[in-house]
């Protein structure tokens, strides 16, 4: 027993050196290993608006996001399409793999600072406000040329203190009513919250449409929400906290179909 | 000062044969804001819905609607209509300004 006993922990010590060979920290473990969109915890007639891409009022904002796209704006003289051309093209995949590091600033960015970044770099535009309409607008549009295609965020290398740090934030209890994101998400999905059932908090559905607000919304503007919900205070939509998490959050969504721009109540 | 009417989107069936009931489908870009709500100063925002809807074809009424507060922001409106004989649809939209928006469509046979 004991020789067994001596041995499992040889065995442990040396995948703990391979690990440390490699020279990169252990691989994270799924809690959910195969996720479920939030479209299997939506309602049928939520769904109706949703998969008719007349009816899905968030294809407003696409029309919107795909004039801005032509659009020129800014000192240099440019519109998105100036550098990135037919975006049906250049930007298809692009919703799927953001969040990404950012090798210059040296920290992970969100389609939306993505965007802002060009425009006030590129463009010599005003960065548009997070959560804005223009700015969903353009997200909206970038992130439908992606729709069907699985999430895959790069969580390696330099990447994955931020990933780490949207890690400790989802599984931090926070607010008054003392939850991690997982006490809803990952421990009680399919459950009923009151009315509302309680989904695997995936988020390849975002942009989405949301009835409550009747508009677009951003991933971040939702994170508020839920931060609001368990009586917390909620850092900015756009800092480091919510983006960090928004990493951790795409690469638990890892494999499912970005739906954007899905529907939600 | 009303929200702009946005742009309105419309749709017919590509292919009608004559005498077919078809389904004509609209979507139009609105606040809907039904005058119940305050901003964070606790003061109202004004009342500022899409009040009526209307769809004529080869400029006679062929359906309205009366909108209501309670109506969703970005209305949706679909309605059926027997296809005899082609020609020009026109729809407009009316806020509570009195401001209006149109939209045009040609409906062909087959």
């Amino acid at each position: 027993m004991r020789r067994a006993a001596l041995v499992g922990i040889g065995a442990a010590a040396l995948v703990a050196a391979v690990a440390l060979a490699q020279g990169g920290p252990p691989e994270p473990q799924r809690q959910i290993p195969n996720p479920m969109s939030g479209r299997h915890f939506a309602t049928p007639e939520t769904l109706a608006i949703q998969d008719d891409d007349f009816l899905n009022p968030a294809f407003l904002w696409v029309e919107e996001g795909e004039e801005a796209w032509n659009r020129v704006e800014g000192t240099s003289g440019q519109s998105c399409a100036s550098c990135h051309q037919d975006a049906r093209e250049t930007m298809r995949g692009v919703r799927a793999r953001m969040p990404a590091y950012h090798p210059r600033l040296q920290r992970v960015v969100t389609l939306e600072q993505q965007v802002n970044i060009c425009r006030t770099e590129r463009m010599g535009a005003p960065a548009l406000p997070i959560d804005s309409r223009p700015l969903n607008a353009i997200t909206t549009f970038i992130a439908l040329q992606s729709r069907g295609m699985p999430v895959n965020v790069d969580i390696s290398g330099p990447a994955r203190p931020f990933f780490d740090a949207g890690e400790r934030f989802y599984n931090t209890r926070r607010g008054q009513l003392d939850m991690r994101c997982g006490s809803c998400h990952e421990d009680n999905y399919g459950r009923y919250l009151r009315a509302d059932l309680l989904s695997q908090g995936m988020s390849n559905g975002f942009p989405t449409y949301r009835l409550k607000e009747q508009r677009v919304i951003s991933l971040q503007f939702r994170l508020q929400g839920c931060v609001n919900d368990v009586r917390g205070e909620a850092p900015p939509m756009g800092g480091e906290e919510f983006t960090n998490l928004e990493f951790y959050l795409a690469w638990r969504a890892q494999g499912l179909p970005v739906e954007s721009p899905s529907v939600r109540r | 000062m009303a929200a702009p009417i946005g742009q309105p989107r419309v749709r017919l069936p590509a292919q009608v044969r004559a005498g077919e009931i078809i389904e004509i489908r609209t979507l139009i870009s609105h606040v809907m804001e039904t005058g119940q709500r305050r901003d964070q100063a606790g003061n109202v925002i004004p009342r500022d819905i899409i009040r009526r809807f209307e769809a004529k074809f080869e400029g006679e009424l062929v359906f309205a609607m009366d909108l209501a507060p309670a109506i969703s922001a970005n209305p949706y409106i679909a309605f059926q209509f027997k296809a005899e004989r082609p020609g020009r649809f026109e729809f407009t939209w009316t806020n509570d300004a009195g401001e209006s928006r149109t939209a045009t469509q040609d409906l062909r046979l087959a």
